[in-house]
């Protein structure tokens, strides 16, 4: 400790921490985020406008959930991953790149070659348990709050902090 | 430039830094409970300001360290002294940028007297406690359940436009802890910068210290130099760098215009600019190479213009170059607010010509009068047509001469090339206003329907 022997990165106040998520087309999946220890999210239902699927996998033990927003169970997640846990693990991977969504829910996939159909095809054959879909209501209520970030004005009052967090042309 | 002096010692850097990063590791793993190794960090910081009006406060906060008996008034005293430190960096950093470049020195100014009314005080008592449980918890020691601390604060501070600089500093940050969930098993810390933001964010809760009045109302043309963006997850900012001369033929300026919004995270690239657009014509002004009128627009003392769009009209023509070759040597910058003093927020503009470029590791890098100067090109936003090829293959550049992990670098905002013996700029920022180039175009076509689906997405859910 106080070694001085800090790294350039680690000695960096303006260190790349969280890549910029790369652009993606939400009208299948509008929410999808690595939050609270879970990949989760909000999938629109293929036939109802009004109706969102609130899907979920957990960390680790990939346990999944799904329900919709009024709260009835998903009839597609018995038993394994329905196809909206399928649809939210391929645009995770979109938005955020492979390695950082496997990383975050600990699934081990080798290098370049893996894909949507790898890290799904990972969980699945450990055979997850169904979870019990008490979170789906914090999930939906984080992605209101994702939502209600559209209703701000912009400010022209200059943000002095914001320095610290420079646009970088990396991404995930 | 005698870019010669980039690279020289600045007397008392090492130790203000090395006062700095002892401190900074002892966040690492936390100040709940001490071992007595921890209690170098917080006594380094407290000898490195015994000589300014800081030292009792400081001295008594990092004996309450030590003990383990800190309270929050001891962990903003902490945060205080670090901040002071890395101000006399800032100072000095800026003093030898402005020797560098040739620029006239600003007039020193003091503390312009708070303005407008207090925020919400349980709001940022509420956020205070919030960072003071991450100092006691350190980096090492975070997981989901203290960083999620953070966010019903800063959903209650967005709505309030006074408190966005905190809220957008909070969110910032938790965002990146909580992708950085749990401490424990992290292999790497950003050391300095997570120190950086826990201490800038614990003195914005303190009342009155983000006020930074408007001092005039100024009249005459503002020369854009170009477009400094940045970002987190869930909010955006563009800077206008310029130059601004009074139409009273006073001394001309540097001053920068500004235009912040919360956006959610799905809201990339060329969405940012739309974001954006309509709050600030001054990113039309931008892409169509224009001056802008100034009447009256109101200015701070640290040469930020609070924009407003009804003082403003869009004027001649004005070519980066130009303004940079004939209008920026004389130009006058505005002294930092002391709070804002630090390494980060150094962005002095400079025009360099006639240098070498050689491929580096992190890309280009200039050969500057013999000097090697490393070129930030992952600054450039994405969403615009200055590429690292393009910096790489220029032979003009403006940008901002920034200070970073020990070093200075150039964030390049615009490069002149030669195509077919003619030189052709290129603008970090020309899409800002909009855009008819083909690959723009298809990145705010991508973009509209981002927004699209959120909002209708958000008529159907949102007010239920």
């Amino acid at each position: 400790m106080g070694d001085g022997a800090l790294s350039v990165w680690e000695r960096s106040s303006t260190a790349r921490v969280v890549p910029s998520a790369r652009p993606r087309k939400l009208a299948k999946v509008p929410f999808v985020e690595l939050a609270d220890g879970r990949l989760q999210g909000v999938v629109s239902s293929g036939s109802d406008i009004g109706r969102v699927y609130v899907s979920s996998v957990e960390a680790g033990t990939y346990a999944f959930a799904c329900s919709t927003n009024n709260n009835r169970p998903c009839g597609g997640a018995r038993g394994s991953f329905c196809n909206h846990i399928r649809a939210l693990v391929g645009e995770a991977l979109l938005q955020y790149g492979v390695e950082r969504v496997a990383r975050y829910l600990k699934v081990e996939v080798s290098g370049e070659a893996a894909d949507a159909n790898t890290v799904t095809g990972a969980m699945v054959s450990t055979r997850p348990a169904q979870g019990d879909g008490s979170a789906a209501a914090q999930v939906f209520s984080r992605f209101l709050r994702h939502l209600a970030y559209l209703e701000f004005e912009p400010t022209t009052a200059p943000l002095p902090e914001m320095q610290w967090f420079p646009s970088t042309r990396a991404v995930a | 430039m005698r870019a010669d002096l980039l690279t020289d010692a600045v007397d008392g850097l090492d130790e203000a830094l090395a006062a700095v990063d002892g401190f900074d590791e002892v966040l690492v793993d936390g100040l709940l409970r001490p071992q007595p190794a921890q209690a170098v960090g917080p006594a380094g910081l407290a000898d490195a300001v015994a000589g300014s009006p800081l030292a009792g406060r400081v001295a008594e906060a990092a004996e309450k360290t030590a003990a383990g008996a800190a309270g929050e008034d001891h962990f903003v005293a902490l945060a205080a002294a670090r901040t002071a430190l890395l101000g006399s960096v800032h100072d000095a950093l800026v003093v030898r940028a402005e020797e560098a470049v040739g620029r006239p020195r600003p007039e020193e100014i003091g503390t312009a007297p708070p303005g407008g009314a207090e925020h919400a005080v349980n709001l940022l008592v509420a956020a205070r406690s919030w960072l003071c449980d991450l100092a006691r918890a350190g980096w090492r020691g975070i997981d989901h359940e203290l960083v999620a601390g953070a966010s019903a604060v800063v959903s209650a501070m967005l709505p309030e436009p006074g408190l966005r600089r905190l809220a957008a500093l909070l969110d910032g940050f938790a965002a990146e802890l909580a992708a950085s969930c749990p401490g424990a098993t992290l292999e790497q810390v950003p050391v300095r910068r997570w120190a950086d933001l826990w201490s800038r964010a614990m003195l914005l809760t303190l009342p009155g210290a983000v006020s930074a009045p408007a001092v005039a109302g100024v009249t005459g043309r503002l020369l854009p130099l170009g477009m400094d963006l940045q970002e987190h997850a869930t909010a955006v900012q563009a800077q206008v760098h310029a130059v601004f001369e009074p139409a009273d033929g006073g001394a001309s300026r540097l001053v920068r215009a500004s235009v912040s919004a919360p956006k959610p995270d799905s809201v990339v690239g060329a969405g940012l600019w739309q974001l954006l657009r309509p709050r600030l014509s001054l990113l039309a002004a931008v892409s169509e190479g224009r001056a802008m009128e100034l009447d009256a627009m109101p200015v701070t003392a640290e040469g930020d213009l609070l924009w407003d769009d009804a003082r403003a009209r869009t004027g001649e023509p004005a070519e980066v170059f130009a303004t940079a070759r004939v209008a920026l040597p004389t130009a006058v910058a505005s002294p930092t607010a002391p709070l804002d003093r630090h390494p980060a927020r150094i962005a002095v503009p400079v025009l360099l010509e006639g240098y070498g470029v050689e491929e580096g590791e992190d890309g280009p890098v200039f050969l500057v009068a013999g000097v090697r100067l490393a070129v930030d090109v992952d600054r450039v936003p994405a969403a615009g047509p200055l590429t690292p090829e393009a910096v790489a293959g220029s032979g003009a550049c403006v940008g901002l001469l920034r200070w970073d992990a020990g070093a200075f670098v150039l964030q390049p905002l615009a490069v002149e090339r030669t195509v077919r013996k003619k030189a052709v700029a290129v603008h970090a920022g020309a899409w800002a206003g909009g855009t008819s180039d083909k690959a723009g175009v298809r990145a705010e076509k991508a973009a509209t329907d981002t927004v699209t689906v959120l909002r209708e997405r958000a008529g159907r859910l949102l007010r239920k």
